[in-house]
């Protein structure tokens, strides 16, 4: 059986349910990050896959690299973010010595 | 050249915000001697750039230089000067207002490289028309304001920061999604393009079409505080620093309605489509209005207050974008509408905040049960906080009153009567927590007879937001005409 552009569109939507349901249930706030990661990467993949294979057989080059083009901006920006993400978790622990999302209490939720 | 031209206000505030960050340094090089002016120098510094920004922004039109730049990634339009003009003038009162708030803080020259480059990112965000630029422009929007949120490093503020973050992280993703599937639809990361194919879309592409149009909306309502996206505006309100609160509630929210205008406008704006998402806009603004307003009422505090009242106004300026899928002369009517709502929330909100900066700052809280009789010790600043709320209430001479006639009235030629009812009754509910506030600001004992006195800098500020908006209430043609200007970009 052949892989068709289907089968990654179903495993981007898995990966991207999972990092969501993970960033909104993980009570670590390490583990929510790591569940925002996985959407961003369930992302990633469709880009790749619409790119790989074109709905329209007139698609330039440079039409469907622009997937690949996006992929590279949308890991580069996550990578940015992770980094204010960890700098904030620092300061947070520092505050309030934990940094379990549940027990961000301070400003009612 | 042309395209550098035509970048030229986003480019000068992110130059700047460099220029300040080396300027920091020298200082630091120079040793304590220099010390006394490294503040106001710094302060200087940033609002030469929003007033470069914004000389820039009218030399282009002066100049008749509007057009694309960088190979179709950026449309600088009369709709982009628009947002330009209101995005530099947001950013120059909020660093006005912040000058006597930073005094104690070491990070001055951070925090206004801050401010500017996540002013040219809402810049970009109205000015670009490719998917790739309009994700790039919400990630600069979105990460300096966290950091600026987070700002004063305590519990409170690095908690906000912290929810702040979670919530845009996981948005933009979705948005993103939507994205994907809007590239996969469409084979193109180009607004027009997209518009293009999807005014050819069949029976076959339409369900992928909604399926992009909800992610879209999903992720872009968590900008605009849109119910039932709206979770953390109270705490991130209450938590940031108030001047970063002014910031987020009038830049981060009209950026977020600049770039969903081009989106569904543009890409999304053929008949077939835009009926659904007109219908969602539609509901979602009666709900954002009805919650927003309802949870108000029992607020105790006067920035959890307004950030509930901020998204009540959202939903109000949703009812301008559900009003544009309607035939063509609506669709200039809505957008115009929301234009000039958004035109005139931004004096108002920030007016609002900068008394409650100056008032707060002195009484040391933020609870609206120790505003009481803060008339008598400051009768300006009382009387400065009580037009921004009557305008926000919509009560004539103000400019929020011309704005909600506008937006009814664009609701009611298109049949959206339905929608202009639950608008009106909301106002009545709104009149009722916002003159609470005045009334126990006027009528309370205070708790002491000490007088509060604003700072110069933020005098100034409240003096241009309040004279401004009600300049705005009496004259309302020159921005009538700026926002007509701008909507008929989509004509």
């Amino acid at each position: 059986m052949a892989i068709e552009l289907e089968h990654y569109l179903i495993l981007g939507a898995l990966l991207f349910s999972i990092g969501l349901y993970m960033a909104l249930a993980k009570r670590n706030f390490v583990g929510v990050l790591m569940g925002i990661e996985m959407m961003f990467n369930a992302v990633n993949l469709t880009f790749i896959a619409f790119s790989r294979f074109p709905r329209f057989a007139d698609m330039t080059d440079a039409e469907r690299l622009s997937g690949h083009v996006f992929v590279i901006f949308v890991i580069t920006v996550a990578a940015a973010e992770a980094a204010v993400a960890l700098a904030l978790a620092m300061l947070v622990y520092r505050n309030r010595e934990t940094i379990d999302v549940d027990r961000m209490d301070l400003l009612k939720w | 050249m042309d395209s550098v031209n035509r970048f030229g206000p986003e480019l000068i505030l992110l130059a700047m915000a460099a220029v300040i960050i080396l300027a920091d340094i020298g200082w630091a090089l120079a040793g304590t001697g220099a010390e006394r002016m490294r503040r106001p120098a710094l302060g200087a510094l940033a609002l030469t750039g929003t007033a470069a920004s914004i000389i820039w922004s009218a030399l282009l039109i002066a100049f008749d230089e509007q057009g694309e730049a960088f190979s179709g990634m950026i449309r600088v339009d009369d709709f982009a000067l628009f947002f330009n003009f209101l995005f530099a003038g947001t950013a120059a009162i909020v660093i006005l207002a912040s000058i006597d708030f930073l005094r104690r803080n070491r990070f001055v020259a951070e925090y206004y490289a801050l401010i500017l480059a996540s002013t040219a990112g809402m810049m970009l965000l109205a000015s670009t028309i490719d998917l790739i630029a309009i994700f790039v422009a919400l990630e600069l929007t979105g990460i300096s304001l966290y950091i600026l949120v987070a700002f004063m490093k305590d519990g409170r503020s690095s908690e906000a920061g912290l929810k702040y973050l979670l919530l845009g992280a996981i948005s933009s993703a979705v948005a993103l999604y939507g994205m994907a599937y809007l590239f996969g639809i469409t084979g193109s990361t180009s607004l027009d393009e997209i518009g293009l194919v999807v005014s050819e879309a069949n029976g076959e592409t339409r369900s992928a079409l909604v399926l992009a149009m909800v992610f879209l909306i999903a992720g872009f309502g968590f900008k605009m505080a849109i119910v039932p996206f709206q979770m953390w505006v109270p705490d991130v309100y209450e938590g940031a620093p108030t001047p970063v609160t002014a910031f987020l509630s009038v830049g981060s929210k009209a950026a977020g309605f600049a770039v969903v205008m081009r989106i569904f406008l543009t890409a999304l704006g053929d008949g077939s489509i835009s009926s659904d998402w007109a219908t969602v806009f539609a509901i979602l603004a009666a709900i954002s209005m009805s919650l927003g307003n309802i949870t108000a009422l029992v607020q105790g505090n006067i920035k959890r207050m307004l950030g509930y009242s901020s998204i009540a106004q959202a939903g109000t300026f949703l009812i301008g974008l559900a009003v544009v899928a309607a035939a063509d002369p609506q669709l200039l009517l809505g957008t115009s509408a929301v234009l000039f709502f958004l035109g005139t929330y931004a004096f108002t909100n920030l007016g609002a905040f900068i008394a409650v900066i100056a008032i707060s700052s002195k009484i040391g809280s933020d609870q609206i049960a120790d505003y009481a009789g803060v008339a008598k010790r400051s009768p300006l600043l009382a009387l400065g906080l009580t037009i921004c709320l009557l305008s926000l209430t919509g009560i004539p001479p103000t400019a929020g009153f011309i704005a909600k006639v506008y937006v009814f009235n664009a609701a009611v030629q298109a049949d959206l009567v339905w929608l202009a009812i639950v608008g009106v009754l909301n106002s009545v509910v709104a009149a009722y927590y916002y003159l609470r506030v005045v009334l126990n600001m006027y009528t309370a004992e205070p708790a002491s007879e000490e007088s509060i006195q604003p700072g110069y800098y933020l005098g100034l500020a409240m003096v241009v937001a309040v004279v401004g908006l009600l300049v705005i209430g009496i004259f309302p043609s020159p921005l009538l005409e700026a926002s007509e200007a701008a909507a008929r970009v989509f004509g």
